[in-house]
């Protein structure tokens, strides 16, 4: 290992009150998969963006083959040979296939031939694309394959790779596995992200693990448990949601034959959705990113308005109701996006909670908002669910994802819900406060309320759903006994491998 | 009433003439706007270039030059905004609508002392052969250079976005500032030339009015064609050649309204000078009604404020 490709020395950036990137070191051989440890927040995306010239570290030194190595943008970590795979996509959905490969080439061929040659990579790599689709009709699946054709294209000596698991059903990521390995014995070094443990351990050779943007680890994920990595990345002991098991009681929420239209011209319309969730019941809905999940989400929180008979709450029809008065009835939501959907990013957290409280807790008279008791709510919030801010009349904006999101579930749970719903509730949350959410969750179901879980993260759906169903293109599959299944099974239910093969080149 | 005294000939060639101020206007903001980039200042710009081209035509006596101010006036002004919009990160319809007042104000200053006097003149240009073409020859080939050259443009545009790397890049930008951040591009960059452009050719517009259909200089001539050109970005859901289509849609009926005034058709003054406006809504609505179509259009990233988050 002593002819690195890459070796990175010293890194420090800080951003204004964190330092997000602390003398940061390691290094990446040719051939290697490396894997990048560590919480939301330890520094890993920022450390790779120095690496891929979106931003310029302020000390510490980077060599690539041995030479000085100081990327002034994009274009000059691609001319070196370093690929990136984005988290969130750096796609565009009202270009084509081709068009999106081409904005993220150095000097890409005429449109014709790179058509051509994307149908021929892609299919040699077993992520078969049309070239001249639109991305905006994509799957989550597929627009992830055209994020690594385009790097693919580049023959990039190191790929990078944020989160690309995140988005694909179990079958999609060991196909995805498969094209990895390939890369890899072909001499291309890959820096992994991830923080899905088990995906590390069967895919890298080396691990350097961030936490709070210092280096506290390297080791061989091949040779630890998952436990192990994860306390190496949280600096403690994990503590696992407990549920005391309940009494399921009856039918609370039945969704019959739910046929919608997304608000988004790129959405997915739900298709014929059945559903019959009982109070004390904790519903998991998985799916792969794209399938439905919003619009199903919108549907029932009241955002969407349908048939009237499509959504009953407790023999009610509540279908063509909106929001406020599905809240009055005891059905209330929290959204995926935190800023800007389930809080209102410039308001503060006492005006946040009145937004969704004040049916409930009576927080309005005659149109007048009482504040002291919406403070009074906001603190409850707070104290109940741990959120770190010096106060409630700090604005939304300021916490940190995992603290509002506490504050958002918080929200919800505190109203006494009948039939909670909630989207992807530790989407970008650190490890303790995911557990303390899903503890909150279990708690709410074992109480008698109804909670339909909508998560992308089956780990997460495994821990707390006690059946499960799951999303594909805007269809429910049959609800199922969530001990009873395996990840194969469920991947299968999530609509399989979507087409792809494993690859077809020579390793 | 006498509807016989109007010659279809001259109507129609008029069209062109009535319509070009608005083409152009209309064909540089949507250039902006194709890059994520709402300027409601179009009719701002359009006067001050109307000023500009006309006091710079004035002094030197070439209408040439005073188009070139103009359009330099124009992008002057558009990069007033784009410090704003882009840097300053301020909202981008209240600085639009700022800039719209501004210029109105800033033309009326510059052109005081010029009010009542004549531009010099500018000669038409007969394309060669196709001008004497009966019927289509006046129609089409006896216009001033400015006529075809905004056409021109048009293809050029068209061309441009469509099969260009520069035109893919402005797009991208448009549809997701984020992402082509995140690949490499300068956003900030590529959107200020994209409203240098815009104001450029919303100058020029305007230069055309002044110069070229009326040809004084009055205050607040345009009169409302840097709105309507603005609409008609929309009705053309962002294409080239619709930009044209609206335009010389516009334009038929603000000349057809004026030619029935003069024949002395019997409806009231007001109702005719509303017209084209009510078109415009008219046809704006009908686009919007089928929800979705016209959404697909528009860039996804217009009007929101880019800020690079490292």
């Amino acid at each position: 290992m002593n002819e690195q490709l890459l070796i990175v020395d010293r890194l420090t950036k800080a951003y204004p009150g964190v330092v997000a990137n602390d003398a940061v070191s390691f290094g990446v051989a040719p051939g290697e998969v490396h894997a990048l440890l560590g919480e939301n927040g330890a520094g890993k995306s920022t450390l790779v963006k120095m690496i891929y010239g979106l931003v310029r570290p302020d000390s510490g030194t980077m060599t690539w083959k041995g030479a000085p190595y100081e990327p002034g943008s994009p274009h000059d970590a691609r001319k070196t040979g370093i690929a990136m795979v984005f988290q969130h996509f750096s796609l565009f959905e009202a270009l084509n296939v081709a068009e999106n490969v081409a904005l993220g080439m150095e000097d890409p061929p005429p449109m014709g031939q790179l058509a051509a040659r994307i149908r021929e990579v892609s299919t040699r790599y077993g992520l078969p694309l049309d070239p001249v689709r639109l991305v905006g009709e994509l799957s989550a699946g597929e627009r992830q394959r055209v994020e690594i054709i385009r790097c693919l294209l580049q023959d990039p000596k190191l790929l990078i790779m944020d989160e690309p698991t995140s988005v694909l059903t179990p079958q999609e990521v060991e196909i995805l596995f498969e094209t990895l390995r390939k890369l890899s014995a072909e001499g291309t070094a890959i820096l992994y992200i991830s923080h899905k443990l088990e995906e590390i351990r069967s895919l890298c050779d080396a691990a350097t693990i961030l936490r709070l943007g210092k280096v506290v680890g390297t080791c061989d994920p091949r040779e630890k448990s998952a436990r192990e990595l994860a306390e190496l990345m949280v600096g403690q002991t994990l503590h696992t949601p407990t549920r005391e098991s309940a009494d399921v009681g009856d039918v609370v929420l039945d969704i019959d034959g739910l046929s919608l239209e997304s608000a988004n011209p790129f959405g997915t319309p739900l298709k014929n959705i059945n559903l019959k969730v009982r109070a004390g019941e904790v519903v998991g809905i998985g799916g792969v990113a794209g399938n439905g999940q919003d619009e199903l989400l919108a549907a029932l929180s009241g955002e969407l308005p349908s048939h009237p008979t499509a959504i009953r709450l407790r023999g009610q029809d509540v279908g063509d109701l909106g929001p406020n008065p599905r809240r009055a009835l005891g059905l209330l939501a929290a959204p995926e996006e935190r800023l800007g959907h389930a809080a209102a990013p410039d308001m503060s957290l006492t005006e946040n909670a009145a937004l969704t409280g004040t049916i409930r807790e009576h927080l309005a008279d005659n149109g007048f908002i009482k504040w002291g008791k919406a403070r009074t709510f906001a603190q409850a919030i707070i104290r109940d669910f741990d959120v770190r801010t010096p106060g409630p009349e700090n604005v939304a904006r300021s916490l940190s994802g995992g603290n509002l999101q506490k504050f958002v579930i918080g929200r919800e749970v505190l109203q006494r819900p009948d039939v909670l719903v909630v989207n992807q509730p530790t989407w970008g949350v650190d490890a303790s406060a995911a557990a303390d959410i899903r503890q909150a969750l279990l708690d709410l179901a074992a109480k008698g309320a109804a909670v339909i879980c909508i998560s992308q993260d089956l780990d997460e759906l495994m821990e707390i759903s006690d059946r499960f169903a799951a999303l594909n293109e805007g269809r429910l599959s049959e609800t199922r006994p969530a001990r009873e299944l395996s990840i194969e099974e469920i991947g299968l239910m999530m609509g399989g491998a979507h087409g792809m093969e494993v690859a077809h080149v020579q390793a | 009433m006498d509807l016989s005294s109007i010659n279809p000939l001259v109507l129609l060639a008029s069209i062109m003439v009535a319509s070009t101020p608005i083409l152009l206007a209309a064909l540089g903001e949507m250039v902006t706007e194709k890059s994520g980039v709402l300027n409601l200042g179009v009719e701002g710009m359009m006067i001050t270039g109307a000023v500009c081209g006309f006091v710079i035509a004035v002094e030197t006596g070439s209408p040439l030059l005073g188009f070139v101010g103009a359009a330099l006036g124009g992008a002057v002004l558009s990069l007033l905004f784009g410090l704003l919009t882009q840097y300053l990160l301020s909202n981008q319809v209240a600085s639009g609508l700022a800039l719209t007042l501004f210029g109105l104000g800033l033309s009326a200053l510059l052109g005081q002392k010029y009010i009542g006097i004549k531009a010099p003149p500018t000669t038409d240009f007969d394309v060669p052969l196709l001008a004497d073409i009966p019927v289509l020859g006046p129609i089409l080939f006896r216009h001033d250079m400015m006529v075809y050259f905004s056409i021109a443009l048009v293809a050029l545009v068209w061309a441009v976005l469509k099969f260009t790397r520069a035109g893919l890049i402005l797009r991208a930008v448009g549809e997701n500032h984020d992402a082509a951040h995140a690949l490499g591009y300068k956003v900030v960059r590529i959107r200020m030339a994209a409203i240098a452009f815009g104001g450029a050719l919303a100058g020029l517009g305007g230069a055309y009015i002044s110069l070229i259909r009326v040809p004084q200089w009055t205050e607040g001539m345009t009169a409302g064609a840097g709105w309507i050109a603005l609409a008609i970005v929309v009705f053309a859901s962002w294409r080239p050649w619709r930009v044209l289509l609206g335009a010389y849609l516009f334009g038929g009926v603000t000349v057809l309204q004026l030619n029935l005034q003069a024949a002395g058709v019997n409806i009231p003054v007001v109702y005719l000078s509303m017209l084209p406006y009510l078109v415009t809504i008219l046809v704006l609505v009908i686009m919007s009604a089928k929800r979705g179509r016209a959404a697909l259009g528009a860039p996804a990233a217009l009007g929101r404020i880019f800020h690079a988050s490292g």
